[in-house]
C-alpha cells in the first residue's frame, strides 16, 4: 500500500469547464520516502499541492487520489487533514486577533477529537511548543502574536515548520518552502523537515531549485510539466536540472 | 448553583435555544395606549402622584414627537396603538414575598435561561446548603413588565446596597428615585426615551453608598413573554461618591412571528470618584433567517460622570433582535471623569443593527475610549454611528476611537458614521477604522489544520473582538464567545 498515490489526476482551475492544468498525473509515495517536484513556472506544481489539499477553485474532472488507499478526492479540506494530509502553505496566511497558541491549539485539539484522542493539557502542550519554536529560532514572544501577523518571511515559513512537527502529519506537502528563505533560514527549515522524517511518514516537496534538496535529500526526483510528470530519477536528476534547465526536456 | 448562563441560552443549538414560551396566565392590557393606561399602569404599581403626573407630562411630550429617521434602518412603521402597555404573570398580582410565592412555572422559565434564582437561603435567611456553593452574582429578573425576584438583597443590604425593582425603590427610597430619574435620560430626549418615561413598567434600581465596594457583580435578566407585549424597562443606577459596582444585563426572548418592541431607558449617575462598570450581553430573539419576526431593540443608555474622577465603562456584546438602535453614552461633566465604550455587534441573516455612542466632553481632562466592532454576516446590515463632542470648557480632552468592521460573505453590509464636534482647540481626537473580510485563504489555512469551517469562523471572530471580550467580567466573556459561535452558524458555506 502507498503512503500517497495519485493516479491519472487530471484537475481544472475553477469549475468542471475551467483551464485544464493536470493532464493525467501519476504519483505514488510509499512510507519514509521523501519526493521531489521540480517544474517550471505554469506546470502545474502548486496545483498538484491546492487539489491534494482540497483548496476550493479547482476540480477534479478524472483520476483518483488516496492516502493510505482512504479516498481524499470526496473528504472536506479538513477532513484531509484529518486524514494526516498536511501543507505546508507558500504564502502563509495571516490571521489577526488569533493567536498563533491559540491557533495550534486549536488545531490539535480538532486533530486529537478525530481521531478519538485525549487533547493535550494546556501546560504541557505550551511546555512542547515553546521548546519546537526554540529548535527553529523562534523568540517565544511570536507564540503570543497573531498567526503570523506581521511576521517575516522567513518567520512565517519557520511557522509552517512548526506546525509540521507539532502536527506530525503522515503525508506532507512543502509548496515552495524554501522561495524567499536566505541560507541560514534555510538550514533551520531543512533541518527542521529532517527531523520531521520518519519510516512511517512521507513528504512531497515543491521547490523550484536544487539549492534545498542538498538540505534535504530527495529519494525520488519528478519533473512536472504541462500537467505531466515527465521524468523522474534520484537526486541527481535535480543537479542534472539545475546545470541544464528544463528544455532539454520538454 | 451556576452563574446566569448565556452557554446554557444557546446550548448547542442550530436554532434560537431561548425561544420557548412560558405558559402562565398573564394579566395584561388590551393594546393601546392613552392617559388611562398610564394612570392604571401607575395605580397597579401603586405609585405616588408625583410619578404619575411624571409619566403624563412624558406621554404628552411623547404624542408631540416622531420617530427618529436618520437611522440605517429599515422596517415598517410601528403601530404604538397595537401594542398592550402592560403584561403581568397573574400570580404576581399581590407581588412575591419570597421565592416559594413565586409561580413554579416562571421559576421552571428561569431555570431553563441558567439564571441561579434559588438563592432562597440568601432570601430566607436560612443557613447556606454547603452541597450548592453560592453564586457571587446577585441577580433581578424582569419578566414582561415586572420584577420577579432579586436574589442576595441580604447580603447586599449588609454592605449597604440598594438592589431592587425600580417600582419598589419608589416606596421604599423615594428620595433618590425622585432626585435621579430622568436626571440622564430626561423624559423628552428622543421619541423612544419619552415612550419609555410614559409607560415604563419595572426594571432595576441600584444605589451604592460612599465608599462602598458592591461585594458581588449585580445582574438583571429580562425576558419579555406575552404575545404582543412592549417592555419597557427602566434602570436607574447610582454610584454614590467613590463607589464602585459592576453590572450585568441579560435578555432573551420566546420566537414569535410578530416583532416585538423593546425600548429601555437605563441611567447612571457615578459620583465624585465612583466607577460603574455597565455589561450587557443582548441576546433577544433576531427574527428567522428571512427576517420574520424578532425584537425592535430601541434602546436609550446614559451615563453621567456627575463628579471629578468618576468613570463608567459600558461594554455590549449584541448578538439579537431583528433591530438594534442603541448608543450608551457618557456625559464626562466632572473633572478628570473617564469615559469607555466598548462593543461587539454581529448581526447575521436579515438583522440590522444601528449602533454606537456618544462621548460628551465637558469637564476639564476627561477622557474617552470607544472601541467598536461589527461583524456582519448573511444579509444583514450593521452600522456604528459615534458622536465625540468637545465642549469649549473641556481643555485637554481626549478620545480614542477605534472602529472596526467585519464583513462575512458578500451579501452583508458595514457602515460607519463617526461624527466629531470639537469647540476646543487643545482637545485631542483620534479615530481608526478598518474593514476587513474572513477571506477564503484564512479559512482555507484553518481547515488544512484540521479545524472546520465554523469553528474557523468563530476563532477569527472572537480573535476580531479580543479587546472587547477582555472588557467583560470573565463569567461573561467565555460565554459571550459561544454566543457569536451559534449566532454565526450556517453564516459561511
Amino acid at each position: 500500500m502507498s503512503l500517497l498515490e495519485v493516479k491519472d489526476l487530471h484537475a481544472n482551475v475553477g469549475e468542471e469547464d475551467g483551464q485544464e492544468i493536470l493532464k493525467g498525473l501519476n504519483l505514488q509515495i510509499q512510507a519514509g520516502e521523501v519526493h521531489a517536484i521540480m517544474g517550471p513556472n505554469g506546470s502545474g506544481k502548486s496545483t498538484l499541492a491546492n487539489v491534494l489539499s482540497g483548496r476550493p477553485g479547482y476540480t477534479v474532472t478524472r483520476g483518483s487520489l488516496s492516502l493510505e488507499s482512504e479516498d481524499l478526492s470526496h473528504l472536506e479540506p479538513h477532513e484531509r487533514a484529518q486524514a494526516g494530509l498536511f501543507l505546508a502553505f507558500q504564502y502563509p496566511v495571516e490571521i489577526p486577533g488569533v493567536s498563533n497558541m491559540e491557533f495550534l491549539k486549536a488545531s490539535t485539539d480538532s486533530l486529537a477529537k478525530a481521531h478519538n484522542a485525549e487533547q493535550p493539557d494546556a501546560a504541557s502542550f505550551i511546555r512542547q511548543v515553546r521548546t519546537l519554536a526554540e529548535t527553529l529560532d523562534l523568540d517565544p514572544q511570536f507564540l503570543k502574536r497573531g498567526v503570523n501577523e506581521g511576521f517575516s518571511g522567513g518567520e512565517k515559513k519557520r511557522n509552517e515548520i512548526l506546525q509540521l512537527l507539532l502536527l506530525d502529519p503522515k503525508m506532507a506537502i512543502l509548496d515552495e518552502t524554501d522561495s524567499g528563505l536566505d541560507i541560514d533560514a534555510l538550514k533551520v527549515v531543512a533541518e527542521g523537515v529532517n527531523r520531521y522524517r520518519s519510516a512511517n511518514n512521507g513528504v512531497l516537496l515543491i521547490t523550484h531549485y536544487q539549492r534545498l534538496l542538498d538540505y534535504i535529500v530527495p529519494d525520488v526526483v519528478h519533473v512536472l510539466a504541462d500537467g505531466q510528470i515527465i521524468q523522474s530519477g534520484d537526486k541527481n536528476l535535480a543537479l542534472e536540472l539545475e546545470a541544464k534547465g528544463y528544455t532539454w526536456l520538454t | 448553583m451556576s452563574q446566569p448562563s448565556v452557554d446554557d441560552l444557546v446550548a448547542a443549538r442550530r436554532e434560537y435555544s431561548a425561544g420557548f414560551i412560558t405558559d402562565v396566565e398573564a394579566d395584561t392590557l388590551p393594546p393601546g395606549l392613552n392617559e388611562d393606561v398610564i394612570r392604571f399602569i401607575s395605580a397597579r404599581k401603586d405609585e405616588p402622584d408625583w410619578l404619575t403626573e411624571w409619566r403624563l407630562q412624558a406621554y404628552r411630550q411623547w404624542q408631540e414627537m416622531s420617530e427618529p429617521d436618520w437611522p440605517h434602518l429599515h422596517y415598517p412603521k410601528i403601530s404604538f396603538q397595537d401594542i398592550s402597555y402592560y403584561s403581568a404573570p397573574k400570580s404576581q398580582a399581590d407581588g412575591p414575598r419570597s421565592l416559594d410565592e413565586v409561580d413554579p412555572e416562571l421559576l421552571r422559565t428561569y431555570e431553563k435561561l441558567g439564571i441561579p434564582l434559588h438563592e432562597q437561603a440568601a432570601l430566607a435567611g436560612v443557613v447556606p446548603d454547603p452541597e450548592q456553593p453560592s453564586s457571587n452574582v446577585a441577580v433581578d429578573v424582569v419578566f414582561d413588565s415586572v420584577s420577579i425576584a432579586t436574589t442576595f438583597k441580604q447580603k447586599l443590604a449588609d454592605a449597604g446596597v440598594i438592589f431592587c425593582p425600580i417600582s419598589e425603590a419608589v416606596k421604599s427610597h423615594p428620595e433618590l428615585v425622585k432626585k435621579y430619574l430622568g436626571s440622564v435620560v430626561p423624559q423628552r430626549d428622543n421619541f423612544y426615551a419619552a415612550l419609555n418615561s410614559a409607560v415604563f413598567s419595572d426594571g432595576s434600581f441600584v444605589y451604592i453608598p460612599k465608599g462602598v465596594r458592591c461585594p458581588m457583580e449585580l445582574s438583571t435578566y429580562f425576558r419579555i413573554n406575552e404575545r404582543n407585549t412592549g417592555q419597557f424597562e427602566r434602570t436607574l443606577i447610582i454610584a454614590d461618591a467613590g463607589s464602585h459596582v459592576s453590572y450585568l444585563e441579560g435578555c432573551t426572548a420566546p420566537m414569535r412571528d410578530e416583532n416585538q418592541l423593546h425600548a429601555a431607558v437605563v441611567e447612571l449617575v457615578a459620583l465624585e470618584d465612583a466607577e460603574i462598570k455597565y455589561s450587557t450581553v443582548q441576546n433577544w430573539y433576531p427574527g428567522d433567517e428571512n427576517g420574520r419576526g424578532g425584537i425592535y431593540n430601541f434602546v436609550t443608555k446614559r451615563g453621567l460622570c456627575a463628579g471629578a474622577r468618576a468613570k463608567i465603562s459600558w461594554t455590549q456584546v449584541e448578538t439579537g433582535s431583528a433591530i438594534t438602535w442603541k448608543y450608551p453614552s457618557v456625559v464626562l461633566r466632572g473633572d478628570d471623569s473617564v469615559g469607555e465604550f466598548y462593543s461587539v455587534a454581529l448581526t447575521n441573516n436579515r438583522q440590522q443593527a444601528d449602533t454606537g455612542t456618544k462621548m460628551i466632553h465637558m469637564g476639564k481632562n476627561t477622557r474617552s475610549t470607544i472601541v467598536a466592532k461589527g461583524i456582519s454576516a448573511g444579509r444583514s446590515d450593521s452600522s456604528y454611528r459615534g458622536l465625540v463632542r468637545v465642549s469649549p470648557t473641556a481643555a485637554h480632552a481626549r478620545n480614542f476611537t477605534q472602529c472596526d468592521s467585519l464583513l462575512i460573505g458578500d451579501l452583508c453590509g458595514a457602515h460607519t458614521f463617526p461624527y466629531i464636534e470639537n469647540k476646543n482647540n487643545t482637545a485631542i481626537i483620534e479615530h481608526e477604522a478598518s474593514t476587513s473580510k474572513v477571506s477564503d485563504d484564512q479559512l482555507f489555512a484553518c481547515q488544512q489544520r484540521g479545524i472546520d469551517t465554523e469553528k474557523a469562523v468563530s476563532m477569527i471572530v472572537n480573535g476580531f473582538c479580543k479587546e472587547v471580550f477582555r472588557e467583560l467580567p470573565m463569567e461573561f466573556a467565555v460565554e459571550a464567545g459561544k454566543l457569536l459561535e451559534v449566532s454565526l452558524e450556517g453564516a459561511v458555506g
